[in-house]
């Protein structure tokens, strides 16, 4: 059920650093005794951008939920590093490996206190917040710093999405799980978030992501291999 | 003290009964639609206190420890059931939960009540032990199904707000504080909201109790006074039992919502 249509990836492969990532081996998920997927295994290297493709209600926002750790997964084995998921302390890991929701959740406040609020959490505590580089981002986007102190509840949905993209992005992390990041947005405000995604890629050329969308014209401009997951929930093997 | 007390007899009973012929005569001409409930809930408040009185007066009669725990036991059971009845959702354990944490925080501060403050003997006199026990349940019972709902439902409703968290590092603990404490926050509320008023607004059951009984009202308010704090110990207590239990089974040790977890029922 699930294909590794890899038009781009031979070029990949020889590029490619031998350790990966992110390893996935065989997962499958479970919901109510039906299978939403089984037996999925792949790999994600420094530099990577792959897309997970497939018709609605296959699962590709489960699949990048339990990437992230965020549900549990009732066969198989995902890696980071080589090391298992079950091992890893997940806040830690969660910090490299930031899954961004398709429709984010800020919190009452600022833009700027949004950013902010990030830096209590215990695992970022070692950090500090980067006004400086959270301001190249907004320039990048054509806005001003005032824009930081706008209220949440003033935003628009593409601007929100942007605050939560900024939100992850300024933790530097080393693999974005991005699920339909621009499934309600408009043309301009899709571009500014492809134009922030790209950015942080340039910034660490090792940085990987993981995109799903609705657009294939979305998914040729911003990854460059596939995975599909097909809509039969047959048992495989 | 002098004893003014004035038994009611069977026949006072049946004349106090007709009372609710105010209640039939304004639901029948206004067409409320509640004779029926009110006959039912009527009648259930008859039996149910006839039959408490019975019960109570042969535990008392019978001045055993293990019968007093029993009954404590059995009193915690229907608080435990009741508390997760008025909640709208249900997550695997959650009666066995709310008995475990309305029944410690009540025999907790009902313990210290009666044998660290009023220094009752026998350690299990049911004559206090029982009354005091069933008022901090009560106050519990309110206590935890409030916060328990409330819980249920904001992790319900803010639940991308905290997988947003978490996606972003939190720990579980970080990720459900907020909500956590909201919850604390409304079971607390009825208890501190009567301390408020309490004299002003309202007069206590228990202390009218001994008064009607012939106590001193000065004297009565004293027990009042001792009752009150140990009532918003032992809610507090209960509420900060089932929340943390309920937060076990809601959130795993990997940091993971686990909301598959809570079935919503029809109430």
């Amino acid at each position: 059920m699930v294909q590794n249509t890899s038009k781009k990836s031979l070029t990949l492969v020889s590029e490619t650093p031998s350790e990966p990532i992110l390893s996935v081996s065989k997962i499958g998920r479970s919901c109510q005794g039906d299978w939403i997927w089984q037996n999925i295994s792949f790999e994600l290297f420094a530099g990577d951008r792959l897309a997970i493709v497939g018709p609605s209600g296959t699962g590709k926002s489960l699949l990048l939920r339990a990437l992230a750790g965020l549900d549990p997964i009732q066969l198989g084995e995902i890696a980071f590093r080589g090391q298992s998921l079950s091992n890893l302390n997940m806040p830690r890991f969660r910090s490299q490996v930031i899954y961004l929701h398709q429709q984010p959740a800020l919190l009452e406040g600022t833009v700027e206190s949004n950013l902010q609020q990030i830096y209590q959490l215990a695992v970022h505590r070692n950090r500090t917040y980067n006004r400086s580089q959270i301001l190249e981002y907004l320039s990048l986007l054509d806005r001003p710093a005032k824009f930081l102190d706008r209220s949440i509840e003033q935003l628009s949905g593409g601007e929100r999405q942007i605050v939560a993209c900024l939100r992850s992005l300024q933790l530097s992390p080393q693999v974005l799980l991005l699920d339909e990041p621009t499934a309600s947005l408009d043309s301009t405000a899709t571009k500014q978030l492809e134009a922030l995604i790209a950015q942080w890629r340039q910034d660490d050329p090792q940085n990987a992501c993981i995109w799903t969308s609705h657009d294939p014209a979305q998914i040729e401009r911003v990854t460059m291999r596939q995975l599909v997951l097909s809509s039969e929930r047959q048992t495989h093997d | 003290m002098t004893n003014t007390y004035l038994p009611i007899d069977n026949w006072q009973l049946a004349l106090a009964a007709a009372l609710i012929l105010i209640n039939l005569i304004l639901s029948l001409s206004l067409r409320l639609g509640l004779a029926k409930r009110l006959g039912v809930a009527a009648f259930r408040m008859v039996a149910q206190l006839l039959l408490v009185g019975y019960v109570l007066g042969w535990v008392f009669a019978l001045d055993n420890p293990l019968w007093v725990l029993l009954l404590v036991l059995t009193m915690s059971a229907i608080a435990g059931n009741a508390s997760v009845n008025r909640t709208r959702r249900r997550f695997p354990g959650v009666y066995w939960n709310s008995f475990v944490s309305i029944l410690t925080a009540s025999a907790f501060v009902t313990g210290l009540l009666v044998e660290g403050i009023i220094h009752i003997h026998p350690w299990y006199d049911p004559q206090y032990v029982i009354p005091l026990l069933g008022m901090v349940l009560g106050n519990a019972l309110t206590a935890t199904s409030l916060a328990l709902d409330r819980l249920m439902e904001d992790l319900v409703s803010r639940r991308s707000q905290i997988e947003s968290l978490l996606a972003l590092g939190a720990t579980r603990w970080e990720a459900a504080n907020d909500t956590l404490k909201e919850a604390l926050r409304t079971g607390m509320i009825p208890t501190i909201n009567s301390m408020m008023v309490l004299g002003l607004v309202s007069l206590p059951g228990m202390m009218t109790g001994q008064m009607l009984a012939g106590v001193n009202p000065t004297s009565a308010v004293r027990y009042q006074i001792v009752i009150y704090f140990t009532l918003a110990a032992g809610a507090s207590l209960a509420c900060m039992g089932i929340i943390l239990l309920a937060f076990r089974i809601l959130f795993s040790p990997e940091h993971q919502l686990r909301l598959e977890r809570l079935r919503k029922v029809d109430s």
